[in-house]
């Protein structure tokens, strides 16, 4: 073009390539992109400040619906770290019954992200079919669990419910059918060129870059960064299973295809051994209804990456501070480097690659201040008694008797 | 092979095979047993313990006495989150859960549904 | 005079002209719902949603020039329509024709692409402008292939007029054959000019709304919902005329049916193509276009006349 104005086109918060809003504004050049710049937190919904409202029990809920793909993982993260300050033994089929429904949680992230990385580079047809193929994960997690999404099988102590040897014979059919299908899609990701020309070379993070900028999951596993929490700490059952950390080292998006299409066939193998070795017991362990004073952090291998748990605890029935640190926070300052000197077109693929849920992240607020445009951290206690006053000043109301009155909804 | 196409197989073939849509609402697939729908409470067994609004999640359940040994139970439909944590925590097994999920209706008053031992269950008024 | 009228407004004018192309883009979303192992919508789905969006408020941008806004989807329908009067369909003759016409009617399926950069672009919103420097840049690349096959089939014909070359083919039995790469080429490149997958580029929903419709609504959008059918419906018949020349010379039953049965099995090949393939980028676009198409185009022209000198002195 002839005079180059620099343009400023927006991508959310409300996009239709986004699923959840998020707010990207990039700097267009005709049709590369000349910068970026990512602002979240249009998903807070103050999870873990209800959290300290609430008893564990109640918070084992609330917890799982941070994130409706991946409630497994954030309950059964937050359940480990509650049981180990409860100094807890939990027993090991419930470990297996844990780690099994986690794996067919991993089965059906992936697939769904398979289908919305086809929908993102205008491929519709591998949509259509992936989604399709996911309705048998949707239905053998149905029959174990009781839901389709937001399982519920965690309880303090354990797992709620059994597997039965039906169920069993249920779920190895079901593995049957997605293996197959599996095996023809990743015939399809590797071998259909325009699939290829769209996704290598696009949203190239290199080995360095990924380790400075802290990415996780299948984002970092692509650029040939073997981290994986199930090997480098195991919990759950995992360290008794026989499975490969999948890497790859194209370090562009069809690496993290690759790798995550991998990591399906790796979760059959997965689920098949848990089923044959699942041992007898029982599934739950009686847990006090008060936790005793401690601290515990717990980490999970999330579909999308690590995820992190923080639980403090003063002695009473509701945890003191509860901290959630999601893995999609951590990529998400990748995404900046990997969008440098690339087109328009890359941005939606880019942004699906490293599997974006938004709900998960948006965890912190960030207060800039209008004059000075600086920011500062206020910590808990200060912004409480900070509100208390500005709504005695501005608004005539006092809530310094809140906490009292909102607790009395949950007692008799 | 990498060449373009490599779907061509499949989709000609999806043309002779039944279509993956079900005709919802002529044709239900229903939810497997242990699906976890609504609750349902018998007041016989019921012994006024208070567990489960003790435990429920969002406060959609509330016991109320009405006279010596005879309890009902309102269940808010939308603030359930159809957890069943209730039915694991009550030590009578007063409360189970049912496979009915359509539970939408147009008037919210609906959506509020009392069990008490003359009828088994009916919306509030 | 009442037969001219009658020709030109309802059969095989305008008032049948809209008809079909709403049937068409009806095969063409029961086709690709089925290939897609889904059901796909009713029969009168296309229909529906004409005459829902007629009912809905029209909304003009404050920045945009609101006389150009509002002109460019009439443009677009007139300008396809305009250009189905000189395609032979079922008879030897199409209700007008001129020596010449062959670049005539090239000309006028160019203008609803000038129409879609002229509404974008006079939208002034970021979406739409980027999507209407698309919709041009990809003219750039689709417009010499297409044009080039078309017009290697008239060089073998010897004639510039759209009836003539199909009477030629037509008579000469079995020489349509020879023309099979540059009917490939053509098919290819009129899935570029109809913006479809995999060069649905201008339009691409999950990185720029929707191009250059973005801020149309109400009246405007469906015009130009219904000026994509229609050029998708002209392009098919041109192609048909150009290519398939079978069943001109039979009765006008059979006829008929023959042109309806051409139109809508080119209209399910452009559906095939749309499901099979990933959405390129503009770069990798003009690449092939230029690397692959062209060339295959220009051989086309060559083979032609080759063929001509040898077997018509």
């Amino acid at each position: 073009m002839h005079n180059t104005q620099d343009v400023q086109v927006p991508f959310g918060p409300q996009h239709p390539a986004l699923k959840e809003p998020e707010s990207f504004l990039i700097t267009l050049r005709g049709e590369k992109i000349t910068s970026s710049s990512v602002k979240i937190g249009y998903n807070h919904r103050g999870i873990e400040k209800a959290c300290e409202e609430r008893t564990y029990i109640q918070d084992l809920y609330l917890i799982e619906r941070v994130c409706g793909i991946c409630s497994h993982s954030h309950a059964t993260a937050f359940v480990q770290a509650v049981e180990e300050i409860a100094g807890l033994e939990v027993p090991r089929r419930a470990l297996y019954i844990r780690s099994l429904i986690g794996e067919l949680e991993r089965v059906h992230s992936h697939l769904l992200w398979l289908g919305v990385a086809g929908h993102e580079i205008g491929f519709d047809t591998l949509l259509m079919y992936t989604w399709r193929d996911r309705e048998v994960v949707m239905d053998i997690l149905a029959l174990l669990t009781g839901n389709r999404v937001n399982y519920g099988m965690n309880t303090i102590g354990g797992a709620r419910r059994d597997i039965t040897s039906s169920q069993a014979k249920a779920v190895l059919k079901a593995v049957d059918t997605l293996e197959e299908r599996t095996k023809y899609y990743i015939k399809i990701a590797t071998q259909e060129t325009t699939i290829i020309k769209r996704l290598s070379g696009v949203g190239v993070l290199s080995k360095k870059d990924a380790i400075s900028l802290g990415a996780v999951g299948p984002t970092a596993r692509a650029s040939g960064v073997a981290r994986d929490v199930r090997k480098d700490d195991p919990y759950a059952a995992y360290a008794e299973l026989d499975f490969k950390v999948i890497t790859a080292d194209t370090c562009d998006v069809y690496g993290r295809t690759v790798v995550r299409v991998l990591e399906l066939m790796e979760s059959y193998k997965m689920i098949r051994q848990i089923l044959k070795d699942m041992p007898e017991g029982p599934i739950a362990v009686r847990a006090p209804r008060k936790i005793p004073v401690g601290e515990a952090v717990s980490r999970y291998e999330a579909p999308r990456g690590e995820d992190f748990h923080y639980v403090r605890s003063n002695g009473t029935e509701k945890p003191d501070r509860v901290k959630v640190r999601a893995p999609t926070l951590a990529n998400v300052q990748a995404v900046s480097k990997m969008l440098e000197d690339r087109y328009l077109a890359d941005m939606p693929i880019v942004i699906a690659a490293i599997d974006p849920c938004f709900s998960c992240t948006d965890r912190s607020i960030v207060i800039k201040n209008s004059v000075s445009r600086g920011s500062k951290t206020i910590p808990w206690e200060v912004l409480h008694v900070q509100s208390i006053e500005w709504y005695k000043e501005h608004k005539g109301i006092d809530f310094s008797g809140l906490n009292k009155k909102y607790a009395k909804n949950f007692k008799i | 092979m990498i060449r373009p196409g490599r779907m061509f197989q499949q989709l000609i073939a999806s043309i002779f095979k039944k279509t993956a849509t079900l005709n919802y609402p002529a044709e239900r697939s229903g939810m497997p047993e242990g699906f976890r729908g609504k609750l349902k409470f018998t007041p016989e067994k019921c012994i006024g313990c208070l567990m489960c609004m003790r435990d429920c999640p969002t406060g959609a359940i509330i016991i109320r006495k009405l006279a010596d040994k005879k309890f009902e139970c309102e269940i808010n439909l939308a603030k359930c989150i159809y957890c069943a944590q209730c039915v694991d925590s009550c030590p009578k097994k007063a409360l189970e859960i049912t496979q009915e999920f359509e539970l939408a209706k147009l008037d919210p008053k609906q959506l509020t549904v009392i069990f008490n031992a003359e009828n088994t269950d009916q919306p509030s008024q | 005079m009442i037969q001219a009228l009658f020709n030109i407004l309802i059969f095989p004018g305008v008032a049948f002209l809209f008809a079909f192309s709403l049937i068409a883009e009806f095969v063409d979303r029961k086709i690709c719902a089925r290939l897609q192992n889904r059901m796909g919508p009713p029969w009168f789905q296309p229909l529906a949603d004409f005459i829902k969006l007629l009912g809905k408020e029209n909304i003009v941008p404050c920045n945009a020039d609101v006389r150009i806004f509002k002109f460019m989807p009439v443009l677009a329908l007139a300008a396809s329509a305009a250009s189905f009067l000189y395609i032979p369909l079922w008879r030897a003759k199409a209700p007008h024709s001129f020596d010449g016409d062959v670049i005539v009617v090239l000309y006028l399926l160019t203008i609803p692409t000038l129409t879609y950069f002229l509404g974008g672009w006079y939208s002034r919103s970021v979406y739409s402008m980027i999507g209407a420097i698309r919709s041009l840049t990809q003219l750039f690349a689709y417009e010499v292939p297409l044009f080039m096959s078309i017009l290697a089939s008239a060089l073998l014909a010897n004639s510039w007029n759209l009836s003539e070359i199909a009477q030629f083919y037509s008579r000469n039995h079995g020489l349509w054959l020879f023309n099979f790469i540059g009917f490939s080429v053509a098919l290819i490149s009129l899935l570029g000019k109809l913006e479809k997958t995999p060069f649905d580029i201008p339009e691409a929903e999950t990185e720029i709304v929707a191009g250059s419709f973005t801020e149309y609504s109400g009246k405007l959008l469906a015009f130009f919902r219904l000026s994509l059918d229609v050029e998708m419906v002209v392009g098919a018949s041109l192609l048909a005329a150009v290519f398939l020349p079978f069943g001109i010379g039979f009765t006008p039953a059979i006829g008929f049916i023959v042109y309806i049965a051409k139109v809508l099995a080119i209209v399910a090949m452009i559906s095939l193509l749309r499901t099979l393939f990933a959405r390129l980028r503009l770069d990798q676009m003009i690449t092939l276009c230029w690397k692959y198409f062209a060339p295959l185009a220009f051989l086309q022209v060559i083979i032609n006349l080759v063929l001509k000198g040898v077997f018509f002195k």
